[in-house]
């Protein structure tokens, strides 16, 4: 049986870990490459980077640490922030990324979703979509949660999964940082439209949000502070989820 | 010992490497190249494949005499070969991803999409899934049966024989995820991406 994936995420930023707290406030706390290590070692399914302020800065560092994480950790390693075109993800998988996600790029230019998923294949195609409920839609953000695009997330949903995009991970702009769960509606509202599986992120605080996020339908939980801080470790939560009889890699 | 990874163009290969890297330390020489004379002369190879069947072969095919010389390692010359993903896919007589497409004929069968029952399961299947070990093999060595190993694919080798198949995996249905035919060798999910059982395989491979 095909367990469900806990993923913890390491916002990075000039090659150090930090995490916003609604994308802002950011706090310095390690080395990536450690964090990484001591994650894949206490059973993290994948870990995941978030370059978050790729788009504006210099970007080399992110791919030293790919480079050096991906020589370390033998868990499947997901690179994302300021991936804008095919030769971008093509440097990323070259220093041994085994997934990118892409964010502003797939809603400015889907052709890059398209292009990449035929290139490299969809299994490293992970398109990462950004949403805020707006009346009873949700509207994508892109550049970080900065810029609104009058975009709808199920309509983008479906089209990301045409254009190629191997999963998508959706993050809730309403929840992210506030440690009060995910927002568990448009989990649902997403991952029974798309056949693709859907990462849920943004909002956990609690284990009992890991468990209301594999229940609303995603193949996957995400999270950063509760594990990045040791509020919990990975073999905690997935000791939690095994208890609520929701199948995990232990 | 020399083990060769097949360096062909055929998607991201670096977690390959990095992987069998790390077991081989400075016992074995792993060396990723698609020179014929290198491929040829080496103990084992490696045949990695990430991307569709068809843009595997089409791969392997743009790569002149790189066909002919696998041929001459894995099936004249009757050496150790690993192939990993679409690797262990192209095994096959036929695929039919993006169109039909002929494969390297070495195991007989074909590979077709995983049946989705009707979107009740997502494809790609990715994630960790237990593996059910049907038949002994050196690269299970030390390998419990039911350990997690990591899949990411949407096509499944459904091979004539079934005395091939080392083991299989639970997704929509028993999903062929490992086989073996004298020297060949192969794994649906990624060894290399799944962590210490997974180097396990490796090194069993390497120690062959």
């Amino acid at each position: 049986m095909l367990k469900n994936r806990i993923i913890p995420c390491l916002d990075v930023k000039n090659g150090r870990v930090v995490k916003g707290i609604n994308f802002v406030d950011l706090k310095d706390a390690g080395d990536p490459v450690e964090q990484a290590k001591i994650y894949s070692d206490g059973g993290a399914d994948e870990i995941c980077f978030l370059d978050i302020t790729a788009s504006n800065e210099n970007r080399k560092t992110i791919y030293h640490v790919v480079e050096r994480t991906s020589k370390n950790c033998f868990v499947p390693l997901t690179v994302g922030g300021g991936v804008r075109s095919v030769e971008d993800i093509n440097k990323l998988l070259n220093c041994g990324a085994d997934k990118v996600s892409i964010n502003t790029a797939a809603v400015q230019s889907p052709e890059v979703v398209a292009e990449s998923s035929k290139k490299f294949g969809s299994q490293c195609i992970v398109v990462a979509i950004d949403a805020k409920k707006s009346g009873d839609k949700w509207e994508i953000f892109t550049h970080g949660g900065r810029n609104s695009t009058g975009i709808n997330a199920i309509e983008f949903a479906l089209k990301m999964e045409n254009c190629g995009a191997g999963e998508l991970l959706v993050t809730s702009m309403d929840k992210d940082g506030t440690q009060s769960g995910y927002d568990i509606e448009l989990m649902k509202i997403i991952s029974s439209s798309v056949n693709i599986p859907v990462i849920a992120s943004g909002g956990v605080g609690t284990l009992d949000h890991l468990a209301e996020g594999i229940k609303s339908g995603a193949s996957a939980v995400l999270a950063a502070s509760i594990f990045h801080y040791g509020t919990y470790s990975v073999k905690e939560a997935k000791q939690y989820l095994a208890s609520k009889d929701i199948p995990v890699r232990i | 010992m020399n083990v060769t990874i097949v360096d062909y163009n055929s998607g991201n290969i670096s977690s390959v490497i990095n992987s069998f890297k790390e077991v081989a330390k400075d016992k074995v020489n792993i060396e990723v190249t698609s020179d014929l004379n290198r491929i040829e002369s080496s103990d084992k190879v490696v045949l990695p494949g990430q991307g569709s069947f068809k843009s595997c072969v089409d791969a392997l095919n743009n790569i002149s005499g790189l066909v002919d010389t696998l041929n001459e390692f894995a099936i004249n010359n009757k050496k150790p070969l690993l192939g990993i993903c679409v690797g262990l896919q192209m095994f096959a007589d036929v695929g039919f991803e993006e169109t039909e497409t002929k494969g390297l004929g070495w195991i007989s069968g074909k590979v077709s999409k995983i049946d989705n029952q009707n979107g009740k399961y997502k494809l790609p299947h990715i994630g960790w899934n237990e593996i059910s070990i049907v038949k002994d093999s050196k690269i299970f060595k030390d390998i419990e049966n039911y350990s997690h190993m990591y899949f990411v694919h949407s096509y499944e080798f459904v091979p004539e024989d079934k005395n091939v198949i080392l083991a299989t995996t639970d997704y929509s249905s028993n999903i062929v995820c490992s086989v073996e035919k004298e020297n060949i060798f192969g794994t649906q999910f990624h060894p290399e991406k799944s962590d210490k059982t997974g180097l396990k395989i490796i090194d069993n491979f390497i120690s062959l």
